[in-house]
């Protein structure tokens, strides 16, 4: 792929829910390499906009498409969307019982690597991809031989997402309200985790309600997501100023557009 | 796709007919009937006139209805109490047997064949009402374990059946088990003497074959004191538009310091969507531990049979006895299920564990139904129980009942039940993290059940996990 054609491309999207519309037209690209955030108020579309990008089946696509690396993302279904590379941490990881969070990983890994033309691994060299990750997150291997988020507190849910992120080296990470709930500690060290898997050939989408997550990762573009649309579009500075001002103006402004 | 559809039906892959002469008595029960099987299969006198006490007292019983389960009435009758493959009687080898038998085993999976896959594996395996093979007979001898057919054992150890038989279940129990004992025609039988360890994993596979017979088999463990055997059983049986009765009984017993582990893995052709043509499984299983530290441990994972209707239970009679019951039941299509286990506490410092797993699909009912009694003399008794339920689909559904008698106040019980359902946003997770819907339901079911399979032997543990697979693909949408 040439270096300056986007890997997401989304354009015109329209998708509802339960017979409302959500999201009324969104356009957005991101190239390779780029971190990309996507800020707005409380029911703006933006956990939708993550959602649909992955493939929950609870929402309809009503319009508008979505090209990732060239191929038609909303035709995939949502397991071929993350053996490609689509990678989403959840706002609100689910708890597996009796399944260990080492062997889950594993599985989701030798899915991902199949679809990637490598063997699978068995439990004792996929030990030595984890031990680094787990560590880069602040953890040790316990935390591996618990039942997958089961029991886990807020902060552990969202240090798992990115341990998971990082063992399976997507593409595209789209990350959504990883900041909400967890403190100023927890918040660092996600940051600074997601800071180390910034790569030329890695793109992120950051969904977030605050600013704050972005004082310690620094996003190539900010869009501000209102109503279903995007309403304004700007550079790292456009977070202070979303910060400073909150989000009244810009809804104002969508509104009288 | 926006939800988790209704359960789509698994076509049952054990479905074929083996097309080998049966001897077939004439459907209808009677004195003669009883007389007849009991002549058949050369028995004693003795046996003869257990058979018709339990016959007898059978008449005076009415079927029970209890159960949380519906069917519509069962003509006994109409059914034939006996079938035998026509073959050579004697079979010295597996090159006796009839090819298409051995093939109808092939295609069950089954390790008839002694060096195959399940070495280590002794097999008796009960085609319709006659065992056929009964492999490493020779090596269980060098140790003096009795693994036989139950009738070849009523002729053989006939004191050893004559004091055992009925000690645990009564001939007049309950109405399956009194119509079992007037008519079984065959089943399991093994004695583990003193002291003795069973060097290999034993196990029977059930398998109904002929149309409109009832499979009426018993199978009676002992083991003498200081011994330990651990017992498989797997049962599977042809597609057929009629319902087929399945009323087996199954003692244990142990003595003194004894261990039977008792494992089914029961895959009973469930029915069509309607669960026309399934097995009305009504088994009577119960063990007695009647020696001082014995234990009793039973298994089981349940995923066939349009009805099942079974409690296995224990009688802790022994002082410091334990028992256990560790169950996984699956209901899809239409199946009703109605188990649970009985642990009856009477020897001091009992203990009993219950885990209990009830997964219902499609418009599946799963009822867990169990017993605690706790009576006067067991000082120190001690219960824990756990029933966890799992919901996939909204047609479906879990029920409850623990009954808890407990009539001495030292006994300390424990009893935890939740409820979960398998939600599209656990699945979503899962295929998120690029596993297929079915890995994911797989997943999610295997890890709900894992308390349970971890007390599975290995061969079985593994067939376990692949038919839950089967029994659940394509439960979501």
């Amino acid at each position: 792929m040439a270096k300056n054609q986007a890997l997401l491309e989304v354009k015109g999207l329209r998708v509802g829910i339960a017979g409302n519309e959500i999201l009324k037209g969104v356009d957005l690209a991101i190239r390779e390499g780029e971190v990309h955030a996507i800020m707005g108020p409380n029911g703006s579309g933006k956990s939708t906009l993550a959602q649909v990008l992955a493939g929950h089946p609870a929402y309809t696509v009503l319009a508008g498409t979505a090209k990732y690396d060239g191929k038609d993302l909303l035709d995939l279904k949502p397991e071929d969307r993350a053996r490609a590379g689509v990678f989403l941490a959840f706002q609100y990881p689910v708890e597996i019982r009796g399944i260990t969070n080492s062997y889950f990983l594993r599985s989701a890994l030798n899915a991902v690597r199949k679809e990637r033309g490598e063997p699978a691994l068995d439990p004792i060299d996929f030990l030595q991809v984890l031990e680094q990750k787990v560590k880069a997150i602040g953890w040790d291997d316990s935390m591996m031989n618990r039942p997958v988020n089961e029991g886990f507190s807020g902060g552990e849910k969202k240090r798992n997402e990115i341990l998971q992120l990082a063992v399976l080296e997507p593409r595209l990470a789209i990350l959504d309200e990883t900041d909400s709930g967890l403190d100023i500690d927890a918040l660092k060290t996600v940051a600074q985790a997601v800071n180390q898997l910034r790569s030329p050939s890695r793109s992120f989408l950051i969904v977030t309600h605050y600013q704050r997550l972005l004082n310690y990762i620094t996003p190539d573009a900010v869009h501000v997501l209102a109503d279903g649309r995007i309403v304004k579009s700007g550079g790292p500075e456009l977070a202070h100023e979303l910060e400073a001002k909150g989000y009244d103006w810009l809804r104002d402004a969508a509104m009288v557009s | 796709m926006t939800s988790i559809e209704a359960h789509v039906q698994q076509p049952y892959k054990y479905g074929f007919v083996t097309d080998i002469e049966s001897e077939v008595v004439p459907a209808g029960l009677n004195e003669d009937v009883i007389r007849l099987i009991s002549a058949k299969k050369q028995e004693p006198e003795w046996m003869l006139e257990w058979r018709l006490k339990a016959y007898r007292n059978w008449l005076k019983m009415t079927e029970p209805h209890w159960p949380n389960v519906k069917y519509g009435p069962i003509d006994y009758q109409a059914i034939s109490y006996y079938a035998a493959p026509k073959q050579n009687p004697k079979l010295d080898s597996l090159d006796q047997v009839d090819p298409k038998l051995v093939q109808t085993f092939e295609k069950l999976g089954i390790p008839i064949e002694e060096q195959k896959r399940l070495s280590g594996v002794a097999v008796d395996a009960v085609f319709d009402s006659v065992s056929v093979a009964t492999t490493f007979q020779a090596e269980l001898a060098k140790y003096g374990v009795i693994f036989m057919p139950i009738s070849q054992a009523i002729r053989e150890h006939a004191d050893l059946v004559q004091k055992y038989v009925g000690s645990v279940v009564p001939y007049n129990d309950n109405f399956f088990a009194a119509l079992n004992s007037a008519v079984f025609t065959d089943g399991s039988f093994v004695y583990v003497p003193k002291g003795v360890r069973c060097p290999l994993e034993l196990s029977t596979y059930f398998r109904i074959n002929a149309s409109s017979t009832g499979q009426f088999e018993r199978t009676l463990i002992i083991a003498d004191e200081g011994s330990h055997v651990s017992y498989l059983e797997g049962c599977s049986a042809p597609m057929r538009d009629e319902n087929q009765l399945h009323a087996a009984v199954v003692e244990l017993v142990a003595l003194d310091r004894a261990t039977i582990k008792y494992s089914t893995i029961q895959n009973w052709y469930p029915g069509d969507e309607e669960g026309r043509g399934g097995i009305y499984n009504f088994v009577t299983k119960r063990g007695k531990c009647a020696g001082v530290n014995s234990k009793i441990s039973w298994t089981q994972v349940e995923t066939g049979s349009a009805i099942t209707w079974k409690y296995p239970g224990c009688i802790l009679q022994g002082d410091n006895s334990i028992g256990e019951f560790y169950s996984v039941a699956v209901t899809s299509h239409k199946q009703q299920a109605d188990t649970g286990t009985k642990m009856i506490h009477l020897g001091k410092n009992t203990r009993s564990t219950i885990v209990s797993k009830g997964i219902s699909a499609g418009r599946g009912q799963n009822t867990y139904r169990g017993l605690v009694k706790i009576m006067k003399g067991a000082e120190g008794a001690r219960n824990y129980s756990q029933c966890d339920s799992m919901l996939i689909g909204d047609k479906c559904g879990a029920h409850t009942f623990p009954y808890i008698d407990v009539r001495n106040s030292t006994a300390i019980m424990e009893h935890e039940a939740s409820t979960s359902k398998i939600g599209e946003d656990q699945i979503f997770y899962l295929r998120q993290r690029g596993l297929s819907a079915e890995d994911a339901v797989s997943m999610i079911v295997n890890g709900f059940c894992k308390e349970v399979f971890k007390e599975l032997p290995m061969e079985f543990a593994v067939e376990a996990t692949r038919l839950l697979g089967i029994s659940l693909e394509g439960s979501v949408g």
